[in-house]
């Protein structure tokens, strides 16, 4: 409670001057003897000077008390912020929808600032009529709107070795859900025409990077979105402005930002971002590719290192985000002994199809230390594994889709850390 | 839709079909794209080398472009600058702790390098390359990689000849075989294990970004210690005794360092140590430099940087200290070895 601020000339102090100079019964109700929270035994200048007019800010920010839910980096895991990636504050957000203001960022040659004017979008390859849509023209296409979820794979891949980085947004921040408003790929595809020897569509973006991406047909003409739109307003710069694909359930490399190209060919184009990179190598040192869907996971989000416990024993919410890009999330279990019971928990709403569903245990917190874990289950029977089950079969070195179930050690103090246990 | 279906909606929403999808059926929306636009983006170049355009370029030509538009993040010799990828080496560790996945080591397709080369690099300044630039700077990527002689031209024709080690290092997702089975039972509740104990903490690493501020005082701390503990005296070199010429040949010898060393005003640590005062210096004693185990042994040791030490590092580094994280392999001839020397000497 830094606020300097107050409304005109309405500090407590001028208030009880003039209060004592009027003479009048306020002085006695204003004296700071009265019983109780001053809060609420004494007239607060917000409650009785002015807050600010519209149009103070015409495009609001979060208030000033919040300065910490921010993105952060971790300057280390790459040598540049121009080819790099940033967490979302998940720690301390509820519900589902991520505002786009504190959704990560992944860039491969920095967010380029692309015009709706200077926007054009190209539909070549195997098609009967190669097509060019302007932004204006997106527009007029049947729209749809849905909630997704936007992992990186890379996501907890710094965890794939060890317990590393002290937080949920670092653990698991490259993590997004925001509800798309935009045209289905399948219909961009039929206007111009797709000819049958065309099984993939090779996807592209306008920078420098161009970060292409092959996806088969099968899932272009499933539910693939061409979104202009993320929660009701125009993309953020940092999210593709103007246009950018939405794959849902798979990695969020193919979710290519400043969407320009779509190219049907008949066979994968094999381009750096799915061969060198977003390939697991397995301990054998084969790799895996085309690992496209994100498997169910989960995270507490609090109370977690970033989100300590700060009252003592006694009623405790434990709160945390589960997903799945394979089908809704069913079910969600959290244990606080390190798995040896485990509580199933309550969903917030029930599991929406590829899109983030939020958990909650309402405990009584006897004060003792825990060690805190969750376990998402999904609509295929899919149980998020322990990191000993993932790493039996996929070995050290994978990076990518660490998809295991995450343990904060809660501490007498409240405090917490980022653990492995046995 | 199942839904309304069932209420017996759907004859109204069928009936009608102006406020239905028209799936399937065309918009008349866009124009079609004109064959030069399509030439312009349409870039990508495939595994079989459809989308390559005529061209060729030399190893030799390539050493020379990579030098002036790629080392400067990627190293000379595509060993790779600080955090910057390496594109060259990691053979055989695939199967290792921390891989190393070059060009070299990894990439299964020549037609990636090419495509991506051609598209998004340099760095900042993409699409600048010519065609035949493009064919250059990947001959040498191969060539530093040991795939190719160094006489080797790369051209749409020879591009097919080129065998990428890593080939057949990959598999097709194989998850629904290998992990779905074994992670779909049905979850223990109760009495799940009889103990558990702690295994790993985060905070013994200890690299999770300042949430607060007041690590950074603490580091500073770090390097205070660190700068007490080097050794002060700074034994004085002859400037007198440089000769220009061979200060300036230096200089040009000094360009295969130049991609881990800096040296001169301002120089810091960078993949290698600055190498400022270097001559006279206790090897392995820059401060705020990690250095190998052999170099900190040497430096507790305590080996000097004399003309005879350094002529004898400088023509095998590997050999002379067994371990050394430095990639160079050394230089050949005698006269290197004595100008580097010369012109490290003129940085006292």
């Amino acid at each position: 409670m830094s606020d300097t601020k107050s409304g005109p000339g309405a500090t407590r102090r001028t208030f009880l001057k003039g209060a004592v100079a009027a003479g009048s019964a306020v002085a006695a109700a204003g004296a700071a003897r009265a019983e109780g929270d001053p809060l609420i035994t004494e007239v607060q200048p917000w409650a009785q000077g002015f807050g600010d007019g519209v149009d103070a800010t015409p495009y609001g920010l979060p208030i000033s008390h919040e300065s910490d839910v921010v993105r952060r980096n971790v300057e280390w895991l790459t040598a540049d912020t121009i080819s790099s990636i940033n967490f979302t504050p998940i720690h301390a957000l509820d519900g589902t929808i991520t505002p786009q203001g504190c959704a990560f960022e992944r860039h491969h040659s920095g967010a380029i600032e692309l015009t709706k004017q200077d926007y054009r979008l190209m539909i070549n390859g195997m098609v009967d009529t190669p097509l060019v849509f302007t932004y204006a023209d997106l527009e007029r296409f049947p729209r749809e709107n849905r909630v997704y979820f936007c992992e990186c794979a890379a996501n907890s891949g710094m965890e794939w070795a060890g317990a590393q980085l002290n937080g949920a947004q670092f653990t698991h921040g490259m993590i997004h859900n925001m509800e798309y408003s935009g045209v289905s790929l399948r219909t961009l595809l039929e206007e111009a025409g797709v000819q049958t020897e065309g099984k993939w569509v090779y996807v592209e973006g306008a920078d420098a990077s161009s970060n292409g991406r092959s996806i088969p047909m099968e899932k272009a003409l499933d539910d693939v979105l061409v979104a202009f739109k993320a929660n009701g307003e125009a993309l953020r710069k940092e999210h593709g402005y103007p246009v950018r694909l939405v794959v849902p359930g798979w990695e969020g490399n193919m979710w290519v930002k400043w969407l320009r190209r779509i190219e049907v060919t008949d066979m994968p184009v094999e381009s750096r971002e799915e061969t060198s990179k977003y390939t697991d190598v397995l301990a054998n040192g084969i790799a895996r590719k085309w690992t496209w869907e994100m498997d169910a996971k989960s995270v507490v989000t609090s109370p977690s290192p970033q989100s300590p416990i700060t009252h003592g024993k006694g009623p405790l919410v434990i709160t945390g985000l589960a997903w799945s890009g394979r089908g809704a999330i069913e079910r969600v279990d959290v244990t606080i002994d390190g798995g040896k019971t485990w509580q199933t928990a309550r969903l917030g709403a029930a599991g929406v199809d590829k899109a983030l569903s939020r958990f909650y245990l309402d405990i009584n917190w006897d004060g003792s230390e825990m060690l805190v874990q969750s376990r998402a289950m999904d609509t295929t029977g899919y149980v998020q594994p322990t990191k000993t089950q993932l790493r039996g079969v996929r070995g050290l070195n994978s990076i990518y889709h660490n998809n295991a179930i995450q343990t904060w050690w809660v501490k007498e103090t409240g405090e917490a850390e980022n653990v492995e246990i046995s | 839709m199942s839904k309304f279906l069932n209420l017996g909606v759907a004859a109204a929403l069928l009936a009608s079909v102006s406020v239905a999808p028209a799936y399937a059926e065309k918009l008349g929306l866009g124009r079609p794209a004109l064959p030069d636009e399509i030439a312009a983006w349409n870039l990508d170049v495939r595994p079989d080398g459809v989308g390559l355009p005529d061209g060729s370029g030399s190893v030799e030509d390539g050493e020379m472009i990579f030098s002036e538009n790629c080392a400067i993040c990627h190293g000379e010799f595509a060993e790779g600058v600080d955090n910057w990828p390496k594109l060259a080496g990691g053979q055989g560790t695939l199967d290792r702790e921390d891989p190393l996945k070059t060009v070299g080591s990894y990439w299964p397709y020549l037609s990636t390098t090419w495509d991506y080369v051609n598209r998004s690099m340099p760095f900042g300044n993409a699409q600048s390359l010519s065609v035949d630039e493009v064919y250059a700077i990947t001959a040498y990527i191969l060539y530093s990689n040991d795939l190719v002689e160094d006489d080797f031209v790369l051209s749409k024709e020879t591009f097919l000849d080129v065998e990428m080690p890593n080939a057949d290092g990959f598999i097709l997702d194989d998850r629904a075989e290998t992990e779905l089975p074994q992670f779909s039972a049905e979850p223990c509740m109760t009495d799940c294990k009889d103990s558990v104990e702690i295994t790993m903490h985060a905070s013994v690493l200890d690299v999770t970004p300042d949430i607060e501020e007041d690590t950074s005082a603490a580091t500073e701390e770090a390097a205070e210690a660190v700068t007490e503990e080097a050794p002060a005296e700074e034994p004085a070199v002859e400037m007198a005794t440089l000769d220009p010429a061979l200060v300036a040949e230096g200089e040009k010898a000094f360009k295969k360092c130049k991609a881990c060393h800096q040296i001169g005003e301002g120089a810091s640590n960078k993949t290698g140590p600055q190498l400022n005062g270097v001559m006279g210096r206790t090897a392995g004693t820059v401060e705020g430099f990690r250095y190998s185990k052999v170099f900190e042994a040497a430096a507790s040791d305590g080996l000097v940087w004399t003309d005879e030490t350094l002529a004898e590092f400088l023509s095998k580094p590997k050999a002379y200290l067994k371990g050394t994280k430095m990639s160079f392999a050394g230089f050949k001839k005698e006269s290197d070895i004595q100008a580097v020397t010369a012109y490290l000497k003129s940085f006292q």
